[in-house]
């Protein structure tokens, strides 16, 4: 665990005074973009993929863990908000309850599979696992097989928000964003985010140092399922639809490279990142499958020359941490 | 009982892919440390390999069989020799990630061309028809693909634990600065050995063209699965890694029959209980 890891600067006051000056210019950004004309839609669909990816960043750019299987934390908590918007008819607040619920009780059973094996084994089992949950969830009645869910009612959040307006929807989907962003913000810079790092950078050492080191990654695990899920459940308000593609592997993939894109283990990376693989999605959509041989190239050029992302060779030079 | 006989084969065939992919797969991480995501991308190619040889060139199956790793296997080698070189030293996981984008990339490009039905290939004319066994009735392709990926595992295992070749292999996978100093070309053995595992997930996918059709997409679902056996089995041995794959197989076989819901699940479900009760899989050491 060296490679990705060799000009990790320490958490100064300068540092977190960047990263705050930052985290406000990009929630007066994201508050201002429904006067500008910007497709509303693009940026909500990008913010719940920069949640997603931003919680994957925390297990592998802070843990050191990468999980090829983040897709079912989407997908399960997509479909249960769904089923309990649809079906149950449950108000949205209680909806995005179940799907977290879901999701956290997944990354509960998952990962005390998963965290038995490290490194390269610990990305062959995700993926495995939630290959598992693609084939259940192909074969339960509840998800609608290859139709998914569809035509979810948005309903009134805490019974005075109207989803389906959509500039209130907007101003949901931008808090919920910058709620988790700030939790993971949060764990990263606290004791525990510490000893995560520290065992990243040297299991062995945090061991002997008398840290239960699986205790650690199975609550960061725990931690970035259970947002991961929350993504899941904000999409489904935007999507309005829960449907396989959001548990396939190549789900799994994409949120991989986003956060690749944008920079491992930087505070920001994930959320350019995601922006920029989604504006790639909509702009290139007419050209069919190969955005898939273009989001390959990207992961080829990305692991060969330019492994620190956008924002980590930005925040290289600047000899910043961001 | 003539269905779970058949469905016994489907599974023994099912298990000699599962056999030669994890076997190659095996080989590749332990002189490389590199999991190789393209593995079934260029298991894919072998068919499309056999497809093309047979339809632009009239070359048939027996050929194909030895030409189409041989060609896929210089693809592989020259992938190694152009990208996979540059990770040495690098986390592991780096060599995942620009291995998942090579496959996203070939499979993508076949897709553009060939969509993702299948196309056809014909079963070559001396394996044709079928052998009645009195229990079952046997086609004679089918047999033929379970004997030979047995032969052709048999056949690596023997060159990699008891050949002098073999030999250096293994002593550059523990020690490859060692091995140079004795004046071992250990930068062309790396290559070698990932033109060799390579090569094995193509001659599988030569194997199964007649079976399965040839498809862009035929290899992605199948090298999930083959991790699965991979973390079941440990890629510690070679030969651990063969008959976990021929196990698994007829596992998924049975379950086809006993009870056909799980049958995608099934390797999946034992990799999750092989890992609460022994984590280094079943023949891996502890790390």
């Amino acid at each position: 665990m060296t490679a990705m890891t060799d000009d990790t600067l320490p958490v100064t006051p300068r540092a977190m005074r960047d990263e705050m000056i930052l985290f406000v210019v990009m929630a007066a950004v994201l508050s201002v973009v429904p006067w500008t004309g910007i497709y509303p839609f693009f940026v909500m669909q990008a913010l719940c993929f920069a949640l997603l990816a931003c919680a994957f960043n925390l297990l592998i750019g802070y843990g050191g863990l990468l999980s090829f299987g983040h897709a079912m934390f989407l997908g399960t908590a997509g479909y249960v908000s769904a089923h309990a918007l649809k079906v149950w008819g449950l108000t949205p607040e209680l909806g995005i309850v179940a799907g977290i619920a879901a999701a956290a009780g997944l990354a509960v059973i998952t990962g005390l599979v998963a965290i038995r094996r490290q490194g390269i084994y610990f990305a062959m089992i995700t993926l495995a696992l939630s290959q598992l949950l693609y084939f259940i969830y192909l074969q339960t009645p509840f998800t609608h097989g290859e139709d998914g869910i569809q035509g979810i009612p948005q309903g009134y959040l805490f019974g005075v928000f109207n989803l389906a307006n959509s500039t209130t929807l907007y101003y949901v989907i931008v808090v919920g964003f910058l709620a988790g962003f700030l939790l993971i913000y949060r764990t990263i810079n606290s004791p525990f985010g510490e000893v995560l790092k520290s065992i990243r950078e040297n299991e062995q050492r945090a061991i002997s140092l008398g840290y239960k080191t699986d205790h650690y990654k199975l609550l960061a695990y725990i931690l970035s399922g259970t947002l991961a899920g929350f993504a899941g459940s904000l999409k489904v308000f935007v999507a309005q639809n829960a449907s396989l593609t959001d548990v396939h592997w190549s789900m799994s993939g994409e949120i991989v490279l986003m956060t690749l894109v944008g920079g491992l283990g930087t505070v920001f990376g994930p959320v350019v990142g995601a922006f920029v693989i989604i504006a790639m999605q909509q702009y290139l959509a007419s050209f069919g499958q190969w955005v898939t041989v273009i989001q390959g190239v990207i992961f080829v050029v990305c692991v060969l020359t330019f492994r620190r992302g956008v924002i980590g060779e930005i925040a290289h030079y600047f000899r910043r941490s961001l | 009982m003539q269905a779970l006989y058949a469905q016994l084969l489907v599974g023994l065939i099912n298990g000699s892919f599962y056999a030669l992919l994890s076997l190659g797969l095996a080989v590749i991480f332990g002189m490389l440390n590199i999991i190789n995501f393209a593995h079934g991308a260029l298991y894919m190619m072998g068919a499309f390999c056999a497809y093309f040889l047979l339809n632009l060139l009239n070359i048939g199956y027996w050929p194909a069989l030895i030409l189409a790793p041989i060609i896929v296997g210089i693809f592989g080698m020259i992938l190694e020799r152009t990208m996979l070189q540059w990770l040495s030293g690098l986390d592991h996981l780096y060599g995942l990630l620009l291995t998942f984008g090579m496959a996203l990339i070939i499979q993508g490009i076949f897709q553009n061309y060939f969509g993702s039905s299948g196309l056809p290939y014909a079963i070559p004319d001396e394996l044709k028809g079928g052998m009645n066994l009195g229990f079952m009735f046997l086609p004679i392709y089918r047999g033929w693909v379970v004997v030979f990926s047995l032969i052709v595992c048999l056949a690596t295992w023997y060159l990699i634990e008891r050949t002098r070749l073999g030999a250096n292999l293994r002593a550059a996978t523990e020690n490859p600065t060692l091995v140079r100093a004795f004046g071992i070309n250990v930068p062309r053995m790396i290559t070698l050995t990932y033109g060799l595992g390579v090569g094995l997930a193509a001659l599988a996918g030569v194997l199964s063209a007649p079976i399965n059709q040839v498809r862009p997409l035929m290899g992605a679902d199948l090298i999930i699965v083959v991790f699965a056996v991979v973390v079941i089995g440990g890629m510690g041995s070679i030969m651990g890694s063969i008959i976990t794959g021929f196990a698994l197989g007829v596992i998924e076989g049975l379950t086809k029959y006993f009870y056909p819901e799980a049958s995608n699940t099934v390797v999946f479900v034992l990799m999750v209980l092989v890992l609460l009760v022994k984590p280094t899989g079943l023949t891996g050491r502890a790390n």
